[in-house]
This record gives structure tokens, C-alpha cells and sequence, in this order.
């Protein structure tokens, strides 16, 4: 038994609590909810802290490396005539998503507090989510990976199709058809690096110590980057995000946005870059092409939108191709700043989600058109939503700036496999797009939260309660957090990168 | 450099963080009034701590002496690009440091009064706070990119400032305006360092081997300390190579970095923000957009002045864009009627005047370096109190407009002494500190052998005496123009006081050799004709202001209606606001709107449809979905048959 099954436990055990409490106490569910994410999210800090650590202990041979060093490790055989394992551990890439999922989680059932129609399925499968996107960062057995990556995005079909708003079953069956056939793009994948290693395991560093021909990379390699780059909102994939965003109630599109997109990126990382090293630098070229026009024909989309979450999903698509063009930059920075994107993206958006949820509540409406003047009712929510879109447009002190200026650099000095002129170019067009950020960030909030109030019914709405209060205090904080000193960041996860780029 | 206040000089701008934070948690609701006491005295601790440097630092034996004397390690990209926040301690920082520390607590103490009252007076001094800290902090930074987070932290701030009063349509389109041309330029200076990142790291790493061009680069070497960027050994090796499209890297990397200078700046053609960012608190106005955060712009160049003056053609740009915008502004300027717009464009003229001194700088000649920040130390404190006085007389008034003005002279005689201080001291008359530093300047073009550049110095001092006195006149002599201006009365001692302190400044802050102390051992002379020169051409200008405007005549009239279409051209700015307004508008019908038009109807178009095609063929294989057993049966039995025929074809 190894502490990171109690990151999937916990969970589970707290969807079960939840479950079996009788409907007359409704409100005692939230309560459950909360403390189990509590418990996780402070068994995910304890547990960096040891890792970092062991990490401390051991410096200096990191940098020799070219298997992932993996902590708390655990394996227990289960199929294994397939040489199939319940093989759980982690690294500090997969340390920081933990931890992102546990900020996410906790305050995703903060911004849940008022959910009362059907709260037990809810909280449920929200939690059952969570128990699959834990499952999908602890695993070092691909094959237990793939089985966590279904149980995480299946229940996102019914929290969506039942919970969700506007044009829901269309949404929820678009989202969960478009990552079924990117996950079938994995699974042919994973299957051939699996038999090309012998047919003898799924583990990641066993698999990772086998020398895959090039044919083999070049045609795998593209289906894996491909099959997770549609839950990474890689263009032209992405278009499910937008309508599964609009359609998902808040707490869903935070952990959707915040965590879920995110394992598209990590997928990324962790099989296809690091397994194929030769597949990377062939097609390197081609999918940072695909990732430039992700960052600012998404920011260009996104000036045009009208909905509130329309907006936030097409700012996604842009700041969601920063993890993936990091990574195709192949080499130190770029996978650096690719994952500090990740955490940075995923709590900024979780925040975005959370606001967009709490205005929403309040002013029914998300048409940007028909908003004007809120800031005078609801200043603590102003503020924030101001923070977040701050750090959205990149502006230092806050993380995305830490995230886009690593990736900018990682771009700018290239690799030897790619033509450093085109990578140039990219990287310059990528760069561009903090100004079209800023055109749409500022657009939008001047919309929604300056001017005259532009309905006498706004007079009378109120800001944040404590639970909201709470919820978007922490998102905040963790943004300003990693802004300000970075060294917490980039010493959890430093370690964890160099051997993958030592492969290269 | 040691001792007690080098090691921790970044008590300095911890001082506006520790405020903002105290006014937090203290100044909320009924004690907002608090915010004012707190965020002065944050700032007036600070600004005594600062003098404590300087005073340690005139103490030293190595006068000029420049050291990091404090820094952690911040963001560490890869080995030898590690970002370290710290305190860079030479001349200029030390000068930024007393006129941001001085003007920005002198702007708090005045803020008491103008800003009594104000419904958002914690915001308000939350905000100056922290554009208070983000300045010290862009001073005192030992590399480039902690000038550029805090360059960013400046333009947020000021941002904050502008769309302060966020109900009025003028201001939030200000603010966004300000924001956005300041962040168009900024992609240029981040693109800047991303070429400076990418070659001085390439000549760091390549120290360390046998054929080294950075002699002695060690771990500690970091590609982007200015400390690396301005040694000869690698501007020397960067001018060698050829960058992108065969052009000079050196010159390509420094003009990058320029035109983020020239946008916080407000050079042409990225000026179009400052004037109207006037839609700020006029306390705001005369801190950030007059005195300091404007001034960034040239202390980069500044700071960057080695590898300028290195690649001679960016050098050369700079002279000429700072010369032009120096025209350029003080045309436009003769022609505003709104009390603070002809103080930004005097701004932006005054700003050309440092950009021009540093053009016609090099490394031989540094007499132009020192002309530079002399004036930016000079210019801080006049054009402050210029701006300090148009708040008082608009607090007093009611309006920006001169044509509701005039008469001040007896109702506001404090703000009236004070303000004519300052006209005479930017208008160029001694011997207060417009004087020496114009001179300065212009001596230092004369040197050059610029004679363009000269010429266009004479002539704008002559301008600038022009519109400044025209303005002095519209405002405070003649009669009242309107009811308000009838009944106006003198501001507070709250805020005449600080007038009184910076018209002192005004009148004797010529008087200190600040060019001595920013290039010590250089030799600097004067210059009668020079002299002579600029004190004619002022004079000319603020008798042409009287002539025009000093009787009861319509000679003003006259002679703008007699120019015609050139006039109106002046009057808006030659248009470049409305060709920005076109070129948006193009980018958002032409780019925005169609990209997300392709969105929804191509690619997503593409997927549905794919979904389509799935469904039709899903639903043709319907017909094999009978439910009946039987059909299933036979179906299952000839398959088996086919595989295993197949199976016995492969086997033989």
C-alpha cells in the first residue's frame, strides 16, 4: 500500500460518503465534499514536500539520467500474463498536476456549495472524475493510465448531458465522441510500443529502456501527440471545447479546463515525447506549425465572442497551445515552461470558470453585451476577475508570465532537428499574441465591469459569499504564489524534466 | 560599496509593497482615510532611506562605481540564464532613485487634498503604491528582464490609474489605450530579449571554452545582467555576426529593444496613449506620465547606452525619433486648448529633448549622456509642478479648458508663483534648472557637429517658450472667462505646499552638477554662443506668447484662420489617432471576425459533418441489426468459414 493510492481512495471513499447520505441531509454532502478534498489537498502538499526532499538527497545524479525517476513507488501484478500492473509512482511533473487536481477539486466543490438539484449524483460523479484524473497522474503502467484517462473523461458525459445549460446533450455528445476517437488514436499507440517492446509490460520506464526503430516512432508518435493533443485542444481538434465549456455547469468546465485539458499535454509528455524521441524531432516541425496557429488564431477568435464562456474557452485554446508548443520545442525550457503552463493555465482557468459560474448566478446573463458596470455590486469578484485576466495577458508577478516567457525562450533557442529560422518565426508569431490577449482581455472585463451599471435590476445583486470568497482567494493566491517566487514551481518539477530531455 | 544601506537597498521599494498591504487590511470602509497617512509615510521613509544611500555612495572613494549589492534567485530558465532579482547601485539608478522617491511622496502629500473625499481613496493610494513600487523596482534592476517585469508591473499600474474613474467611457477607453499601444511595443523589447538571451548565452557558453570571447565566464555569468549585455568583449563579438535577413544583430537586437523604449516613452509614432491618458487623476498625470514611468523609456537607453552607442545605427534612430517627436509634439502642443493636453505633448516633446541628448552621445563624447539624465532629473520636478498647479487650478475651475480660464493670477496667488516658476524653468530661462540642462543638451549636439539636430533644439526651445507662456497667459492673466473661474479660490496647504517645494526644486535644481555625477572624470565645458543661443530663442517664443496673447487682440485668430487647412491639421494631431482607429477597426473586420466565423463554420463545420458521415453509415448498418438470432447465427457461421478459409490460403 503506497501513500498515492490514498490519492484515489480518498476520493472514492468521499463519493461513497456521499452517496449513502440520506436526501433529507443534502447539505451534509457538500460538507463530505469538502473535507475529502481538503484531505487531499493536504495529503498532495505533504506529499511534495517529501518528495522534494528525496529529490535533495539524491542531487546531482538527476542530470545524468535518461529514465524518469519515479517516488513512492508501488507495483502490485494484475493481469500478469499481459505483464499488466498496478504499478503507481510519481515524478515532480506528475507531483505538480497532483497538486494542481487538488487545488482544482477542493475549490471547484466550494464554487458547487449551492448545487441542490440531484447534489448526491453531483457530488458523485464529480468526485469519481477526480478519482480518475489522480489515477491518470500516479500511473507508471500505461495500461492502468488508459483505464483512469476513460474512468476521468466518461463521467463527464453526464455531468454535462444532465447538469449542463443551453445546448447540453449536443455539447456532452460532441465532447465525449471527439475524446473517444482521441482515445482510440492512443490506445492503437500505446498497443504498438507494447508489442514492439515484446509484449511483456506497460511500464513506462521499461518501455522507455527499448530502442523503437524510427519507422515505428514516426508513425506512432504522430498518433499518440495527436490522440491526447484533442483533449489538449490541439487545432483543428479543439472544436468540442468551446461547446463543452458553454454547456458544462462551473464546477465541471474548472475541472475540465483546469485539470482535464492539462492530461492532454501530460499524455503528450510522458508518452510521446519521452517514449519517442525520434518520432519528436520528425515531426516536431509539423505539429509546432499546428500549435502557432492554436495560440493566436484562438486569441483572435476569442476577441469576437459575445458569451462569457465562449470567451474563456477560445482564450483556453490559445494558452493551451503554449504547453503544447513548448513541448515541440524539444528541449530544457520548453518542457519547462510547457508544464509550469500547465499548472499556471490550469488554476487561471479554473478561476476564470468559477467567476464566470458566480456571475452568472447573479446576473443571468453571459452576454457580454448586456453586462456593464458590475464592479460597483460585486468589488471581491471584480478583483479577481481582474487578477485572473491579468495573469492571462501574461503580466509578471503572476504565473503566466513565469510559463510564456520560459516557453518564448525554449522556442526562440530552438533544436538541432528543427530549422532555427522557422522555429524563430513560430516563436515570434506565438509572442504576438500577448497583445492580441491583451486586446480581448481588457475588452472583455471593461465590458462586464466598467461603466455604468447597464441594468436597473444589477442595482440590487450582492458580491461573493465566504464559500466563493474562499474559493477564488485561493485560486488567486496560487497565482500570485508561483508568480512571485517561481523557485516553488521550478524546483518540484526541474528534476523531473531533465532526464526526459537527456534522451534528446 | 558596503555597509548597512547598499546590502539592503531593497528596503527601498519594499516600503510601497508594505503599504499596500497595510492599506488592505487598515484602510477599508470608514477608515479609508487612513490610506493617505499610510501610503505617505511608506513613501516618506523610503525617499529617507534613499537619501541615506546617495549620501553613502557620494562617500565612496571610486566615484561612478556601479555593483549588485543585493539579489535572489528568482527564475531560472537554464544555466547561465538564471534571472536573479536585485539592486543595481550606480550613478543613474541612484538618480532615478531621489527624483522617483521624491516627486512620487510629494505626489502622496498632494493627493490628500485633491483626492479627499473620493469614494475610491484606498484604491487610489493602493494603486499609486504599487506603480510606486514597480518604478523603484524597474530602477534598480541589474538585468534585463527584471527591468522588463517590473516595465510590465509600471504599465499595469499606470493602466489602473488612467481608468481610474471606471464609470466615464473616456477613461476606460484610455486606459485600454494606454495598455495595449505599451504592450504592441513591448512584444519588441521581449522579442529584443529573446535575440539578446539566444546570442550573449551562446558567447557565455562558448567562454568557457579555449577560444573565448567573454574572458573568464564563469557559472555565475548570466547572459541577461546588464553587467554581461554592456561588456565591450561581447558587444565586440555580437557586432560581428549577422542576424536575420542578413542584417547587423547588434543594431537589430538594440532597435528591438528601442521600440519598447520609445512606447513607454511615448515616442512617435507610439505617443498616441499619453495624451490621452490624461483622463487620470491629475496628481497621476504628473507622477507617472510626466515625471517618471514616461522617463523609463530613456533610462533604458541608458542603461542599454553601451551596446547604442556600439551598433552606431541605433544610435542614430534614436537621435532622430527623439528629435522629431521633440518637433513634432511642441507643434501640436501650440495648438491644444485643454490645460493638460499641451502638458502632454510638452511632455513628449521633453522626452524627445533626453532621447535626442542620448542620440548624439557616444562612447568618445558621453557629453550627451549626462545632458540626458540631467535633464530627466530637471524636467522631473518642473513639469511635476506644472502638473500639480493645472490640478489646482482645475480643482479650482472645474474644467481642463483654458477657454474657461484666465484671471488666476490674484484668487490663486500660490499656485500662480509656483507655476509661473515652472514656465520659466522649462521654457529655458536662468538661471533656473530648465536652463542649464537644455543647454546641456543642446552644447552636446553643437559638439556633434549635429547641425539638423541643433537646429531642430533651437527651434523647439523657442516653441516650447511659446506654448508653455501662451498657456501661462490663457490660464492666469486677463479676465475670467467663466462663472467658475470667478469664484475660484487657492487649493489647501496640503497642496501648496508641495508646489512650494518643487518650485525650489525648479528654480535651484539646475544648479547641481548631476552630469559631473553621472560621468565622473569626464571633462565638460560650457558654452557662451550656445548659450547666447537658447536664451534668444526663448526669449523670441515668450515674446511671440505676449504679442499673441497678451492684449485684448484676435492676433491668435488671425493668424490660425490665415493658416487654414495646416492649422486644422495641427489642431488634431495630423490624424494619427484616427489612422490607429482605421487600422483596428481593419484588424478586428479582416482578421478577428473571420477567424472566428472560420471557427464555427469550417472546423467545426469539418467535425460535424465527419459525425454525419459516421451516422449514416451507422445507420445503413442497421440493416444488419435485426435482433433475430437466426440472422445473427448464419452470419457467425460464415464468417468462421471465411476466416478459416483464409487461414488454410495463408498456410499453404
Amino acid at each position: 500500500m503506497s501513500w498515492l493510492s490514498l490519492l484515489i481512495l480518498i476520493p472514492l471513499a468521499t463519493a461513497l460518503g456521499v452517496v449513502v447520505t440520506p436526501e433529507s441531509k443534502w447539505y451534509a454532502r457538500r460538507w463530505i465534499a469538502l473535507w475529502g478534498t481538503g484531505i487531499v489537498l493536504a495529503l498532495s502538499f505533504v506529499m511534495s514536500a517529501t518528495y522534494m526532499q528525496a529529490v535533495q538527497q539524491r542531487a546531482g545524479d538527476a542530470s545524468l539520467l535518461t529514465v524518469s525517476k519515479m517516488e513512492f513507488e508501488h507495483a502490485v501484478p494484475w493481469f500478469s500474463s499481459m505483464g499488466i500492473e498496478y504499478h503507481v509512482g510519481v515524478d515532480g511533473i506528475s507531483m505538480a498536476m497532483i497538486v494542481l487536481t487538488a487545488i482544482i477539486i477542493f475549490t471547484g466543490v466550494l464554487a458547487s456549495w449551492d448545487v441542490k438539484e440531484r447534489s448526491r449524483e453531483f457530488f458523485a460523479f464529480l468526485l469519481v472524475l477526480v478519482t480518475g484524473v489522480f489515477g491518470v497522474f500516479i500511473s507508471v503502467d500505461l495500461f492502468l493510465f488508459f483505464v483512469f484517462y476513460e474512468v476521468a473523461v466518461l463521467p463527464m458525459y453526464l455531468l454535462i448531458g444532465v447538469w449542463g445549460t443551453g445546448r447540453k446533450e449536443y455539447s456532452a455528445m460532441k465532447l465525449t465522441l471527439m475524446l473517444m476517437v482521441g482515445s482510440a488514436f492512443v490506445l492503437v499507440g500505446l498497443l504498438a510500443l507494447y508489442h514492439a517492446a515484446g509484449a511483456a509490460t506497460f511500464d513506462l520506464n521499461k518501455l522507455a529502456m527499448v530502442d523503437y526503430s524510427a519507422d515505428l516512432q514516426s508513425w506512432v508518435f504522430p498518433c499518440v501527440f495527436v490522440g491526447f493533443g484533442v483533449l489538449g485542444a490541439l487545432f483543428p481538434f479543439h472544436t468540442w471545447s468551446p461547446d463543452g465549456h458553454a454547456s458544462a455547469p462551473t464546477a465541471v468546465s474548472m475541472l475540465h479546463a483546469g485539470v482535464l485539458m492539462k492530461l492532454g499535454g501530460y499524455g503528450v509528455l510522458r508518452v510521446a515525447v519521452y517514449l519517442m524521441p525520434e518520432g519528436a524531432k520528425q515531426w516536431a516541425l509539423f505539429f509546432l506549425v499546428l500549435t502557432t496557429i492554436n495560440i493566436v488564431y484562438g486569441a483572435y477568435a476569442a476577441i469576437k465572442q459575445t458569451d462569457l464562456k465562449y470567451f474563456t474557452a477560445y482564450s483556453s485554446v490559445s494558452h493551451c497551445g503554449f504547453v503544447l508548443f513548448g513541448l515541440c520545442s524539444l528541449n530544457l525550457m520548453g518542457f519547462k515552461g510547457a508544464v509550469i503552463q500547465m499548472f499556471s493555465h490550469g488554476i487561471m482557468t479554473g478561476l476564470f470558470f468559477g467567476l464566470i459560474g458566480m456571475v452568472y448566478g447573479r446576473s443571468k446573463t453571459r452576454d457580454l453585451t448586456k453586462m456593464g458596470g458590475l464592479s460597483r455590486r460585486m468589488p471581491w469578484l471584480a478583483t479577481s476577475f481582474y487578477i485572473g485576466g491579468l495573469a492571462s495577458l501574461g503580466l509578471p508577478g503572476l504565473s503566466g508570465f513565469v510559463a510564456e516567457s520560459t516557453v518564448f525562450l525554449g522556442g526562440f533557442f530552438g533544436n538541432r532537428w528543427v530549422d532555427s529560422s522557422t522555429m524563430r518565426v513560430c516563436t515570434l508569431l506565438a509572442t504576438s499574441s500577448i497583445v492580441v490577449t491583451a486586446v480581448y482581455v481588457l475588452r472583455g472585463l471593461a465590458r462586464v465591469f466598467q461603466g455604468k451599471i447597464s441594468n436597473p435590476q444589477f442595482n440590487q445583486l450582492d458580491d461573493a459569499t465566504v464559500a466563493e470568497k474562499l474559493c477564488t482567494g485561493i485560486l488567486v493566491a496560487t497565482l500570485a504564489i508561483v508568480g512571485m517566487y517561481p523557485p516553488v514551481l521550478i524546483d518540484l518539477i526541474e528534476h523531473a524534466i531533465v532526464p526526459i530531455v537527456n534522451r534528446f | 560599496m558596503t555597509g548597512f544601506i547598499f546590502e539592503n537597498a531593497w528596503l527601498i521599494p519594499a516600503m510601497p509593497l508594505i503599504a499596500i498591504l497595510l492599506i488592505a487590511v487598515l484602510a477599508r470602509g470608514e477608515n479609508r482615510g487612513l490610506a493617505g497617512m499610510i501610503g505617505s509615510a511608506a513613501i516618506g521613509v523610503a525617499f529617507l532611506m534613499t537619501c541615506w544611500l546617495g549620501v553613502s555612495y557620494l562617500r565612496l572613494a571610486d566615484q561612478g562605481a556601479a555593483a549588485v549589492t543585493w539579489s535572489i534567485e528568482w527564475l531560472r530558465y537554464q544555466d547561465h540564464l538564471v534571472v536573479s532579482l536585485g539592486t543595481l547601485i550606480d550613478p543613474i539608478s541612484l538618480l532615478l532613485l531621489v527624483v522617483v522617491t521624491s516627486v512620487s511622496l510629494l505626489v502622496h502629500v498632494y493627493s490628500l487634498g485633491y483626492m479627499a473625499g473620493d469614494e475610491g481613496f484606498s484604491r487610489y493610494y493602493v494603486f499609486l503604491s504599487l506603480f510606486t513600487f514597480s518604478m523603484l523596482g524597474l530602477v534598480l534592476a541589474p538585468n534585463l528582464v527584471q527591468m522588463y517585469v517590473f516595465w510590465e508591473l509600471v504599465g499595469v499600474s499606470s493602466f489602473l490609474l488612467i481608468g481610474f474613474y471606471y464609470t466615464l467611457p473616456e477613461a476606460i477607453a484610455a486606459s485600454k489605450k494606454a495598455f495595449i499601444v505599451t504592450r504592441f511595443a513591448d512584444l519588441f523589447f521581449l522579442a529584443g530579449i529573446l535575440v539578446l538571451g539566444f546570442y550573449v548565452h551562446q558567447l557565455v557558453v562558448a567562454g568557457g571554452s579555449a577560444a573565448s570571447v567573454v574572458g573568464a565566464a564563469t557559472t555565475q555569468t548570466q547572459a541577461l545582467d546588464f553587467a554581461t549585455i554592456n561588456a565591450d568583449s561581447v558587444l565586440l563579438a555580437l557586432k560581428g555576426q549577422t542576424g536575420i535577413f542578413g542584417t547587423d544583430l547588434l543594431t537589430v537586437a538594440m532597435l528591438l529593444v528601442f521600440v519598447g523604449a520609445a512606447g513607454k516613452s511615448a515616442m512617435f509614432p507610439l505617443h498616441v496613449w499619453l495624451p490621452d491618458a490624461m483622463a487620470g487623476p491629475t496628481p497621476v498625470s504628473a507622477l507617472i506620465h510626466a515625471a517618471t514611468m514616461v522617463v523609463a523609456g530613456v533610462y533604458l537607453v541608458a542603461r542599454m547606452f553601451p551596446g547604442f552607442a556600439a551598433s552606431e545605427d541605433a544610435l542614430r534612430v534614436v537621435a532622430a525619433v527623439g528629435s522629431f517627436t521633440c518637433l513634432f509634439a511642441a507643434v501640436i502642443a501650440c495648438t491644444q486648448t485643454d490645460i493638460k493636453r499641451v502638458l502632454a505633448f510638452s511632455t513628449l516633446s521633453q522626452i524627445g529633448y533626453m532621447m535626442l541628448a542620448l542620440g548624439v552621445a557616444s562612447a568618445e563624447h558621453p557629453a550627451g549622456f549626462g545632458a540626458s539624465m540631467f535633464h530627466l532629473y530637471t524636467h522631473a520636478f518642473f513639469k511635476a509642478l506644472l502638473f500639480l498647479g493645472a490640478g489646482s487650478v482645475i480643482h479650482a475651475v472645474g474644467s481642463n479648458e483654458v477657454t474657461e480660464m484666465g484671471g488666476l493670477r490674484k484668487k490663486m496667488p500660490w499656485t500662480h508663483a509656483t507655476f509661473l516658476t515652472a514656465t520659466l524653468a522649462i521654457a529655458g530661462v536662468p538661471p533656473l534648472a530648465g536652463f542649464f540642462s537644455k543647454d546641456e543638451i543642446l552644447g552636446a549636439a553643437w559638439d556633434g557637429h549635429h547641425a539638423l539636430i541643433f537646429g531642430v533644439g533651437v527651434f523647439v526651445a523657442s516653441l516650447t517658450a511659446f506654448y508653455m507662456f501662451r498657456l501661462y497667459i490663457l490660464t492666469f492673466l486677463g479676465g475670467c472667462r467663466s462663472a467658475e473661474a470667478e469664484r475660484a479660490h487657492e487649493s489647501p496647504p496640503v497642496m501648496t505646499i508641495p508646489l512650494v517645494v518643487l518650485g525650489v526644486m525648479s528654480l535651484c535644481g539646475g544648479w547641481i552638477g548631476v552630469s559631473h555625477f553621472v560621468l565622473p572624470g569626464v571633462e565638460l565645458h560650457a558654452h557662451l554662443a550656445v548659450m547666447g543661443i537658447s536664451v534668444a530663442a526663448a526669449a523670441v517664443g515668450i515674446g511671440a506668447a505676449f504679442w499673441m496673447y497678451g492684449g485684448q487682440t484676435n492676433r491668435a485668430e488671425t493668424i490660425a484662420r490665415s493658416l487654414g487647412g495646416v492649422y486644422r491639421l495641427v489642431k488634431h494631431k495630423f490624424y494619427i489617432d484616427e489612422i490607429y482607429l482605421f487600422l483596428t477597426h481593419m484588424i478586428f473586420r479582416f482578421i478577428a471576425a473571420p477567424a472566428a466565423w472560420f471557427d464555427r463554420h469550417v472546423v467545426d463545420g469539418a467535425m460535424n459533418l465527419s459525425a454525419a458521415v459516421v451516422h449514416r453509415f451507422a445507420a445503413g448498418m442497421n440493416v444488419f441489426q435485426t435482433g433475430q438470432v437466426q440472422t445473427y447465427g448464419i452470419w457467425m457461421i460464415n464468417g468462421t468459414i471465411l476466416v478459416m478459409v483464409f487461414l488454410w490460403l495463408v498456410q499453404r
